[in-house]
């Protein structure tokens, strides 16, 4: 009777350290980044011909930390699909070192109740030679979203949002393609491959069309934005993000610039 | 034989232990997502050309599983056939009950993307498991059998029945530090952000330091378990063996989980401190059920282990007598 006393009492801790723990619930996200689908039904169109934009570079001050040497040996597939050494693609600068890649740039703020058609049109993401392409991306809210693995090997593609459902996907074959909608805007929604630890990606899940990725000089480009003020936020996976507050006219071009910093954002506005 | 089948799936029990650390460890925990099947495949029939990465650790986890679950059926089946002590034939059927609860536990924290809730209940029940099947092999051992006058040390009781109780709970805490990725929420150590504590917190703060705190607890506890059989029972070896090997492990325990710290939570030893934690409730657990072997005696000697049926049921005069052919295999 001692024993079995004993052996509840265990149980019993166990249990009620679980109840206690309790950390992998989701709980509706408050934060800035996740929100319910936005415009509402009786909301204004942006009207192109008087519509302008918003022109930029995403600038780079001080020396890159390198990025982070990947091992590949963990799958024949992998190692046999890239010969050279590999590294992570955290830090894409350019060759003069001035300028930042894969920076997810975006309006954040100042749309009022403008609304936009969703795009049927699939962005796609494909598992190629063992990493995510693209690295970073957007999309919107309710746009499909193409998973594709082009590997001979296997891939799980496990998406870690906070607002949208979280899903993990095996991809045992190649060739295989999954489709997904995201339901709430968030930025960014992680994307990793738990079988090949070096995968990541990030989307921008948005309920509008002006968002872009810095290219490899840095630049970018947010086309067709209605008269008005805006805050733009720039996304560094690694630097963080910072914002701007930008007014634009009827027809207007402006530039802008971000610049980041080695070891940290730095605000320029 | 019986308790060598026993000794037996209490070894593999820590193997199983160590690849469910690994599975942290590397962060597999999802690289297989689909479960009870891999990649739709039939779990035992996935192709070994296919474990390749993070789902090496994960399907071999299952797999490794698998096999100490069909070793446990065969062990409560023995023990309901031969074991003629009853509670001992339960003790079997729980352990079978237990792994059961545990492959389900693991199912289900894949299916719903490892929540720290079920991963962590899911690590305390394999502790429970492991003291289980420990339990099982010291019960079926000739020595347990044979004990002719077992130590009445009440003290010693209440010490080792505490520092089990400790090292269990102790385990808990690690366990949810895992599954709440809070295991270098403090980088430093022995000092924490430069101080003796914590000069700012958050949740995953307060449970690393709940960690550090309890091994000092836990330590202490040992020590005094310890000290207590090395003062009063010297010349017992069945305690004072476990008393000293409890000590080195606890002492090594510390140094894993130092070197987790310093390390990154290097993959080898933050796995090696998961495995050393369970033995080190393992060697307390059989300092406690051994220090309480006179309650065991005075219970088979009476009619009967079992007390709402003492009246009913008399022991077998062979275990009364202490003999070892009280376990027919």
């Amino acid at each position: 009777m001692r024993l079995r006393n004993i052996w509840m009492c265990a149980l019993g801790v166990t249990l009620a350290a679980t109840v206690a723990c309790g950390g992998g619930e989701k709980a509706p996200s408050t934060s800035g980044d996740t929100s319910s689908p936005s415009a509402t039904p009786s909301g204004l169109k942006v009207d192109e011909s008087k519509a302008g934009g918003i022109k930029g570079t995403i600038a780079f001050e001080g020396t890159a930390p390198k990025n982070e040497p990947i091992k590949m040996n963990a799958d024949p597939v992998c190692m046999k699909a890239n010969s050279t050494p590999q590294s992570q693609e955290t830090y894409m600068v350019s060759s003069d070192g001035k300028a930042l890649g894969n920076v997810f740039v975006y309006v954040k703020d100042g749309l009022g109740n403008y609304i936009f058609d969703t795009p049927t049109e699939s962005v796609k993401i494909d598992q190629q030679n063992c990493r995510y392409h693209p690295h970073v991306f957007g999309l919107r809210v309710g746009q499909p979203l193409e998973i594709v693995n082009s590997d001979m090997t296997l891939h799980n593609i496990h998406a870690l949002p906070k607002g949208n459902s979280e899903f993990n996907t095996g991809q045992p074959i190649q060739g295989m393609k999954t489709m997904h909608t995201f339901t709430q805007k968030e930025v960014m929604v992680p994307f990793k491959c738990d079988v090949h630890g070096w995968m990541n990606a990030y989307v921008g899940v948005l309920d509008h069309p002006y968002f872009a990725v810095s290219d490899t000089s840095g630049k970018f480009e947010l086309k067709t934005l209605p008269a008005g003020t805006y805050t733009i936020e720039a996304w560094h996976e690694k630097l963080g993000a910072q914002t701007q507050s930008v007014t634009i006219g009827e027809k207007e071009e402006k530039e802008i610039t971000f610049t980041f910093k080695a070891g940290g954002a730095t605000p320029t506005n | 034989m019986l308790h060598r089948f026993a000794k037996l799936v209490a070894a593999c029990t820590v193997f199983l232990v160590l690849a469910g650390s690994l599975v942290t460890s590397t962060g597999s925990g999802l690289s297989v997502p689909d479960w009870p099947n891999s990649y739709g495949w039939n779990m035992f029939t996935f192709p070994p050309s296919k474990w390749v990465g993070g789902i090496f650790y994960e399907h071999g986890h299952r797999l490794v599983a698998s096999t100490v679950g069909f070793l446990t059926i065969i062990l409560a089946g023995w023990l309901w056939i031969a074991e003629p002590r009853r509670w001992l034939k339960r003790l079997g059927l729980a352990a079978l009950g237990t792994v059961v609860l545990q492959g389900l536990l693991g199912g289900l924290t894949v299916l719903f993307f490892l929540p720290a809730s079920v991963s962590t209940a899911h690590a305390g029940l394999a502790e429970i498991f492991f003291c289980i099947t420990v339990a099982i092999a010291l019960f079926t051992s000739p020595a347990w059998i044979q004990a002719a006058a077992p130590v009445d040390d009440r003290t010693l009781r209440r010490l080792a029945a505490t520092t089990t109780a400790l090292i269990y709970m102790q385990i808990l805490v690690g366990a949810a530090m895992r599954h709440t990725e809070a295991g270098l929420a403090i980088p430093d150590f022995p000092l924490m952000f430069g101080h003796v504590i914590p000069d700012h917190w958050d949740p995953k703060i307060a449970i690393h330091f709940a960690h550090r705190v309890g091994a000092l607890i836990v330590t202490l506890a040992i020590v005094a378990t310890s000290g207590h059989i090395w003062f009063h029972h010297r010349g017992r070896r069945e305690l004072t063996r476990p008393a000293a090997f409890v000590v080195a492990l606890v002492a090594l325990q510390i140094t894993l989980g130092a070197l987790t710290v310093l390390s990154r939570r290097a993959v080898a030893i933050n796995s090696a401190h998961v495995v050393c934690g369970a033995t080190v409730l393992a060697t307390s657990l059989v300092i406690t059920l051994r220090s309480w072997r006179l309650r065991f005696a005075s219970d088979m000697n009476a009619p009967t282990f079992d007390s709402r049926r003492a009246t009913r049921q008399p022991v077998p005069a062979r275990l009364n007598q202490g003999s070892s052919t009280g376990v027919r295999a």
